[in-house]
């Protein structure tokens, strides 16, 4: 992450023998502050890379200076003067340069360098990273980037994208975002369910990467999931009135709180794909799943239903098994039934089939598969799974068919746990078969 | 636009092909990775390499030839097979990558492919 880039630039040479509170401070400066201070100063400037730049300087100078004069009474504030300095002189902005108006405010800001509390500004900024005109593909790294301050080849790993590839496109979505003058503001109340829409999704986008990582045993470089769970956590206080932010949040809690059934004791990932069917609900964080009933039923007290309110409803009731021993399928069959009625995606349309199988009916689910849209499924590894799934339970009849679902399946899978899971119920399924 | 897909395999890997322990599963899992992307409709063609040792390399020096039998020495991951595929960027192109069976202990390199050379 940036600040540990810069003590490692500098730890030799600055603070060789400051180590402790300085670092701390400047460590703290850093996690705590750098989206709020790179959201107000892009808002302010209109300028997301230089934005960055300039904060990325003044910690290298509070690096330099805080060991020698101690950490400021307001880090923020001296963060924020001395990289408004910086945007000044790196002179990227002509006009404003010479703009009296803009000189007289950084002397106001200097002035006040003790009181000055810093507008929030990282709303407007998750905003414009999910603006629709910028690029869906680069709205979460965007967003992790200048929010969280997080480094490109860590996003990268972590997207399975190309650093070289990711970082132009934050390049060419940022010079979009100044050359086109993306309005740095929430959005007026009739756009805001659908512009907060977008923002909630990219940030899911980011947990179920990070949830596919730890399927996988797979050591990411970066774990997406807490980045996530904060940025959502920030709308939530940001917009306290949002149903939808409250049940995302609710919704990444929920999936988040069965994490401790895919590690061991030690919390190292369990070499062995445990699926949520067989996990034991004992292991299984409680008071988070309490934690996050609450938050869905504070956002269903404002009755403005939405896709993530309904998601976390089918994670609250898979959930349930914790506290009822059974899992409600019938229920969570008739909430698919209505997330593919209003929000359907290709994910829940896979999800909603197989509860149906769940709750008896395996035909209805085997349609509702078939369905689909073949030339999307075709490479969607889930949707091979659930077909497997249903055929092998219509008996002997599907049992070829389901075999070479599951092969497909097992193709499609990056990760080797998932591989060696399929193809323990794909062998077991042979005998039966040959026996035929 | 097309990418090649370079399957490159560690020894051990290698080894897992004949060892009749191990080959059930090498090959299993490479004929389930083939078959999907097959079936997916994005390949143009591809195949798959007998072992390194059966490689023979061929230089001309100074007007002779001088030929080498067996793989480079040294040589950690070697390339196993390889498939050209036909998708709409990179992201796809590594998305097929990261599936393939040598990916968790080898590497698979993704090029794009040049496009034709002009006539003269």
């Amino acid at each position: 992450m940036l600040v540990t880039s810069v003590n490692r630039d500098l730890r030799g040479d600055v603070i060789r023998d400051v180590k402790g509170d300085v670092d701390r401070a400047i460590e703290r400066a850093a996690r705590e502050s750098f989206g709020r201070l790179v959201a107000y100063l892009a808002w302010q400037w209109r300028d997301i890379a230089a934005a960055q730049d300039a904060l990325a300087d003044a910690l290298v100078k509070a690096l330099e200076v805080w060991p020698r004069e101690g950490v400021p009474s307001s880090p923020d504030a001296w963060l924020l003067t001395v990289a408004k300095r910086q945007l000044l002189q790196m002179a990227r902005h002509d006009k404003v340069r010479f703009d009296p108006a803009v000189t007289a405010l950084l002397a106001q800001d200097e002035a006040q360098e003790h009181s000055f509390t810093i507008p929030d500004a990282r709303l407007k900024l998750l905003f414009v990273c999910a603006h629709p005109a910028i690029d869906e593909k680069v709205r979460i790294p965007l967003m992790l980037q200048t929010v969280l301050g997080l480094e490109v080849a860590d996003m990268a790993h972590a997207l399975l994208l190309s650093p070289t590839a990711l970082a132009q496109r934050l390049v060419r979505a940022k010079q979009k975002i100044r050359s086109t003058g993306l309005r740095f503001e929430e959005p007026e109340a009739r756009e805001l369910p659908e512009r907060l829409h977008q923002v909630l999704e990219s940030i899911y986008g980011a947990f179920g990467l990070s949830m596919d990582a730890m399927d996988g045993a797979e050591a990411r470089v970066l774990d997406l999931k807490d980045e996530a769970l904060f940025l959502c956590s920030i709308v939530c206080q940001l917009l306290p009135d949002s149903a939808e932010a409250k049940g995302l949040l609710a919704l990444m809690t929920f999936s988040n709180a069965r994490r401790a059934a895919q590690v061991d004791a030690q919390g190292r990932p369990n070499p062995c794909f445990v699926p949520l069917a067989q996990q034991d609900p004992h292991l299984w964080d409680k008071p988070a799943i309490v934690q996050a009933d609450q938050w869905l039923w504070q956002a269903a007290q404002s009755h403005v239903p939405g896709p993530f309110q309904l998601e976390a409803a089918v994670q609250s009731a898979h959930c349930q098994r914790l506290f009822t021993g059974q899992t409600p399928w019938q229920g969570i069959a008739a909430l698919y039934q209505q997330i593919n009625n209003f929000y359907p995606t290709q994910g829940a349309g896979v999800a909603g089939a197989v509860a149906l199988a769940e709750a008896g009916d395996i035909a209805a689910g085997l349609k509702q598969l078939d369905a689909m849209e073949q030339e999307v499924v075709k490479s969607f590894q889930p949707w091979w799974v659930a077909r497997a799934y249903l055929l092998s339970k219509q008996g002997n009849k599907a049992l070829s068919a389901a075999n070479a679902a599951y092969q497909t399946a097992i193709g499609l899978s990056t990760q080797q746990k998932i591989r060696d899971y399929l193809e323990g119920i794909r062998i077991a399924l042979e005998p039966t078969i040959q026996c035929k | 636009m097309q990418f090649m897909l370079i399957f490159k395999e560690t020894n051990s890997d290698l080894a897992q092909r004949t060892d009749p322990k191990t080959a059930p599963a090498y090959w299993g899992a490479w004929s389930a990775y083939v078959g999907a992307i097959k079936q997916s409709g994005v390949t143009v063609s591809g195949n798959g390499l007998q072992e390194p040792h059966t490689a023979t390399h061929v230089q001309m020096r100074g007007g002779k030839r001088v030929i080498h039998d067996g793989p480079y020495a040294d040589t950690k991951e070697h390339l196993g097979g390889y498939f050209i595929i036909e998708v709409p960027g990179l992201d796809d192109a590594l998305t097929w990558a990261a599936r393939s069976p040598n990916a968790t202990t080898g590497t698979t390199e993704v090029r794009p492919v040049l496009p034709p050379m002009a006539a003269e």
